[in-house]
């Protein structure tokens, strides 16, 4: 018995008739062809984010994106005049790698005032143009105007720095994120400074492990014992259901319903979480944000609510938590079968021992069941790739799931379809 | 000159200091990775007891600002934090169904 009303259609998947209520196809996770198209369709074409404007502070501050999926890094700097620029990391002289210490596949970070490049000394301003040549005078009529670095389109939304790899990109920033992201604009994460970085490495394709955190249908099972056995127990009886999704043009959402910690039985909750009045779902005490409440947020009016996962085309997701806090997620392809996942967590900058503590332990609960959802995907990956099963059904809680892989399999349509035109 | 690495008022955690005062959640979730069940639940025991006055105790000083010994109490009580999943949880240092994967925390909040 559904718990929360559904829309007019009778399930979530009805409500958008594109998307079917067929099984689906595991192709788009396992072929190798279809990867190397959603490099060109997908990442070459669609906006990324690649970081926050924290993350640049001051004139001079800079850091790489290694981007193995479009086979390029990006450098990300702040200029002299404030602007947020991006440039291909690579030298206009013999196309060395212009910003790297000791690995050259590693991403750094820090201040420069000028970019110079290992191999022969060619330096550029944080502008990109290209400042001196040693020897200069030995070339024949370099005419340094034309050997700035190569400039990548970057854009800022709510603080999030975003690039696109395309020669002109087919849509403003603005028209990507369409007004379902937009609502956000005003949320607060400017405040939320405090940050905690994760990276790891997954055996598996990029959109699966964007799956897993885009149902909650799993997580009574898969995670059935992190929490105690009465809780577990509860919340596998009654199965999850989400009171809000929704679908707009490659985005989606998904809100759910949440608990309010202080209102839970003792026995219902670990003794850790107990005394530091925390856990998964994040400190008791909400945040001292401004004012988090902006449209956008808890668009489903859940109350107590949970959490808002906006989950943006194509590799890209804000989750936002009920108590004033949020985590990114990104999930960077390198093959078929691997990613690198990375995953971000933000915080009000703790005011004392008990407000820190409270995070650490937030933070090590994300870690306990991400664990447990990056090494299950490896498995999912691998039985894939059996092809025992070519396709997979899907249920109402799964209904981001059926839209991501469809979105995908739509892009890469369309690309092949660019293609033939172009060659007819 | 103190001798100690915690403040004198947490004297009884003293024993679990020099394994557990570890700086960053890497080396804490290292250190829980390679205890055992025996090594744990006795620092578990201690410091959970201790949880509410420690936490007391630090919140009277500026987190940003602590000493050494408020650190290595603030970096124990870390430590409890990961341990309390293998205690109170798995019964085991390991967390069910990981085997193949790792997260790396790269970069936490300064203390």
């Amino acid at each position: 018995m559904a718990r929360y009303a559904k829309p007019a259609e009778g399930s979530w998947t009805e409500h958008y008739p594109d998307l079917g209520t067929g099984p689906i196809p595991t192709e788009d996770s396992i072929s190798p062809e279809f990867f190397e198209l959603e490099r060109e369709a997908i990442f070459k074409k669609a906006w990324l984010n690649v970081g926050r404007v924290e993350e640049v502070p001051r004139t001079g501050a800079f850091f790489t994106k290694e981007l193995v999926v479009a086979n390029t890094s990006v450098i990300i700097v702040r200029g002299s005049d404030g602007e947020i620029r991006a440039f291909h990391n690579i030298c206009r002289h013999r196309g060395n790698k212009l910003a790297w210490t000791d690995y050259p596949g590693e991403e750094i970070r820090g201040n420069c005032r000028k970019f110079t490049c290992k191999y022969h000394m060619w330096s550029y301003e944080l502008d990109g143009s290209l400042s001196n040549v040693p020897q200069e005078s030995e070339f024949f009529d370099l005419d340094k105007d034309a050997y700035g670095l190569i400039p990548v389109h970057c854009d800022v939304w709510a603080g999030f720095i975003f690039i696109n790899l395309a020669e002109e990109p087919e849509q403003s920033l603005t028209d990507f994120l369409g007004p379902m992201v937009l609502e956000l604009s005003e949320y607060p994460f400017g405040e939320m400074t405090e940050r905690y970085a994760y990276r790891a490495e997954v055996g598996a394709n990029w959109k699966l492990f964007m799956d897993a955190f885009q149902e909650f249908y799993h997580a009574p099972y898969l995670h059935g014992g992190q929490t105690p056995s009465k809780f577990t127990h509860m919340i596998q009886e009654y199965g999850f259901e989400a009171p809000f999704y929704k679908i707009e043009g490659p985005h989606r959402v998904v809100s759910t319903g949440g608990v309010r910690g202080e209102e839970q039985p003792i026995d219902m909750i670990k003794p850790i979480e107990a005394k530091l009045r925390s856990g998964l779902f994040g400190p008791w005490e909400h945040s001292t944000a401004e004012d988090v409440s902006v449209p956008g947020v808890n668009p489903g009016n859940a109350d107590p609510w949970g959490l808002d996962s906006y989950n943006l085309w194509p590799n890209f997701v804000i989750l936002i938590w009920a108590g004033g806090w949020y985590l990114t997620y990104h999930y960077w392809p390198t093959s078929v079968n691997t990613h690198v996942f990375e995953a971000n967590i933000y915080f009000v900058p703790a005011k004392n021992a008990t407000e820190r503590l409270a995070h650490e332990l937030a933070c090590v609960s994300f870690k306990e069941y991400g664990l447990q959802d990056a090494n299950t995907l490896e498995a999912t990956q691998k039985m894939l790739e059996s092809k025992v099963i070519t396709e997979y059904v899907l249920n109402d809680q799964e209904v981001l799931v059926r839209h991501l892989h469809k979105e995908a399999r739509d892009h890469v349509r369309a690309y092949r379809s660019e293609l033939e035109g172009a060659t007819s | 000159m103190s001798t100690t690495l915690l403040p004198p008022e947490f004297s009884d955690l003293e024993p679990f200091a020099a394994t557990w005062c570890l700086e960053t959640e890497r080396e804490r979730f290292a250190q829980r990775g390679v205890s055992t069940m025996d090594d744990m639940q006795p620092f578990y025991d201690a410091a959970i007891a201790r949880l509410d006055e420690a936490r007391a105790y630090l919140d009277t000083r500026d987190v940003h600002e602590l000493n050494e010994q408020d650190t290595n109490l603030m970096h124990l009580l870390f430590s409890l934090i990961q341990v309390s999943f293998s205690v109170e949880l798995w019964r085991q240092a390991r967390i069910p169904d990981t085997g193949a994967a790792a997260i790396d925390l790269w970069l936490e909040a300064p203390l």
